[in-house]
């Protein structure tokens, strides 16, 4: 690169001082979070507001776990098990889709990745009314079936695997495998789905966190006596009013696992939302 | 896009079978169904699932909208009439402008700062760019539901911080949720704290698209950093522009929780609707209230039409106005 564009493309102080404040404006509300989940209940209601932690923790996580209304293990267990469940068939029907999509021949392929493209493009709210008589039919309210099996499949994820596999699998290694004898389906276990395993895992991550931190519709679903974690921690707030330490406890129980995850993967996740963008 | 040569299936390599010997012969056979079936099978569960979960209840609410249906059971056929009970409906009105208004607040400002913030994070010698594109993307992480209750908060009357920072410039303590325009600041800036980052890295992936050699060019025909950005940076965004601007609309005009939460679950969205939105409607008349489904679904389309049509607006304006 020549001086001329060194000059052009440095990056002044001025630059750092607003990337910065940008840090903190969005770092603040975790901070000021822990603040509050580790105050004392009386401390909250001080003026000034209170700026620095304290030291009542466990105080109020301990008021989280006898509060017998919010269910927060429960609500804590059953995210777990509802993110996994939903995050492992993501997962494993959008690349065994995105394979066939990418790289297998069949009739009427194009129309069908034309009408999974198309859906990506429509509100979920949409459905919203029919899907809760749906579910009160079936007998799934108020049960993890009924936040759970809707959201095994997603349209996303079958695009972007499709995206993936048509670049990262060569044509050759699938030959060859045929070459062996190889079914489709060893073909997709043995040399796509390993080929698969970066997006893969963008794609898991992005989908436990949007199910860990889904609301509404588990919230149309399910009842205080059987929460997920959103549910729990929305019902806590909203009953129990004036009790915020309590309710910011239970707030970053609930946060902190995801922020550790997205300490540990942000790398790949944020490489991943920025290679989608430029490709769509 | 591949050739399709390259993505057919490799033609029988190895010479026919030898007819002497069955056991191949069926093998053969049953490679040709695997070939001409499993496809099928394995884009079938999403079609089965997204057909019963997604587009099936979809087109439901269409056929709902046209009756007086009652989620318990009872229906009978109105044609049009909760469309036109809509237009005199002061309620949808009010939804429809909160719905709005929130959404100018919101994304106007965010669009702005993350195409400002994208501009600084393309800086090429910009040290720790990870660590700062990390901490930008951070609010997205984190719950709507947990950030509405910390914002809930921030924004609280008496003892919150906004309210005491305004009470250091001299301000009056700000009834938040009471009145429209702060119940709407309250709820757009919920908003926009969670999605600039966001919108910062996609917009961002547009810009490093860009070709070096064209600043490079202009910057030896002596354009400064500003010209480059409005002549150059701006114009070959336009695709990733486009894109972010349709995905805030479609976002925004479907807002939901961070008003009922801020509302303390009170889906009428205050005392007075001050920032009940459209989906928070759809939601109290077709779902808190049975009876009322199929105006409820009604309420649905109609915000469905609204965002297709928006975006497609926003679609021709930010095209014409970029280009």
């Amino acid at each position: 690169m020549n001086s001329a564009s060194q000059r052009l493309w440095r990056t002044s102080p001025l630059t750092y001082c607003a990337l910065v404040l940008a840090v903190l404006f969005s770092i603040y509300p975790f901070y000021y979070m822990i603040v509050i989940a580790t105050r004392s209940l009386d401390a909250i209601n001080d003026v000034p507001p209170p700026m620095t932690p304290g030291d009542s923790f466990g105080d109020n996580f301990g008021r989280v776990l006898d509060n017998d209304a919010a269910n927060f293990v429960t609500g804590l267990i059953n995210s777990l098990i509802v993110s996994s469940v939903v995050t492992l068939s993501v997962v494993i029907t959008g690349s065994l889709a995105g394979f066939a999509f990418a790289k297998l021949r069949f009739r009427g392929r194009n129309v069908l990745l034309l009408s999974i493209i198309v859906t990506m493009m429509i509100p979920t709210q949409l459905g919203l009314i029919p899907l809760w008589g749906m579910i009160q039919d079936l007998g799934w309210y108020d049960t993890l079936y009924a936040v759970t099996v809707p959201f095994l499949v997603s349209a996303f994820g079958v695009f972007m695997m499709r995206q993936y596999a048509s670049q990262a699998v060569s044509d050759e290694l699938i030959e060859a495998g045929r070459v062996d004898g190889a079914n489709t389906f060893r073909i997709y276990w043995n040399i796509v789905l390993p080929a698969l395993r970066p997006a893969a895992a963008v794609l898991g991550l992005l989908t436990f966190m949007e199910t860990w931190n889904s609301y509404l519709w588990p919230y149309a679903v399910l009842t205080p006596e059987n929460p997920t974690l959103q549910v729990s921690l929305a019902f806590l707030s909203y009953a129990y009013y004036t009790d915020y330490s309590q309710v910011f406890a239970a707030t970053a129980i609930g946060t902190v696992p995801l922020v550790i995850v997205f300490i540990v993967f942000g790398r790949q996740i944020i490489g991943g939302i920025m290679e989608g963008a430029v490709k769509s | 896009m591949s050739l399709p040569a390259t993505t057919a299936p490799p033609p029988p390599a190895a010479p026919p079978p030898d007819p002497s010997t069955p056991r191949r012969s069926r093998a053969h056979s049953l490679t040709r169904l695997d070939l001409k079936f499993s496809p099928y099978l394995y884009i079938a569960p999403f079609f089965v699932i997204f057909g019963v979960f997604g587009f099936y209840p979809m087109l439901r609410t269409a056929w709902m909208s046209l009756h007086d249906w009652n989620l318990v059971g009872d229906h009978t056929f109105i044609g049009f009439d909760n469309y036109t009970a809509l237009v005199t409906d002061e309620y949808f009105w009010n939804a429809t402008v909160n719905t709005f208004g929130i959404f100018l607040l919101s994304t106007v400002p965010q669009l702005l700062l993350a195409l400002f913030l994208a501009n600084l994070l393309n800086r090429t010698f910009l040290r720790a760019r990870t660590v700062f594109r990390m901490a930008i993307f951070m609010p997205n992480v984190v719950s709507v539901a947990a950030v509405a209750i910390v914002f809930g908060m921030l924004f609280q009357r008496d003892f919150g911080v906004f309210n005491w920072l305004l009470g250091m410039v001299g301000v009056d303590p700000v009834d938040w949720d009471a009145q429209r325009w702060s119940s709407w600041t309250a709820v757009a800036s919920m908003v926009n704290w969670r999605w600039t980052g966001y919108n910062t890295l996609i917009l961002l992936a547009g810009m490093q698209a860009i070709p070096r050699d064209l600043y490079e060019a202009a910057s030896i025909d002596g354009a400064n950093q500003w010209k480059q950005f409005w002549r150059i940076t701006l114009p070959m965004l336009t695709p990733t522009f486009v894109f972010v601007v349709i995905l805030s609309t479609i976002g925004g005009l479907q807002l939901f929780t961070e008003p009922l939460v801020f509302a303390n679950g009170n889906i009428t969205g205050g005392d007075q609707r001050e920032f009940q939105t459209l989906a928070m409607y759809m939601y109290e008349l077709g779902i808190e209230n049975l009876n009322t489904a199929g105006y409820g679904a009604a309420v649905a389309w109609a915000m469905f039409i609204m965002i297709a049509l928006f975006s497609l607006l926003n679609f021709l304006l930010v095209r014409r106005s970029v280009k």
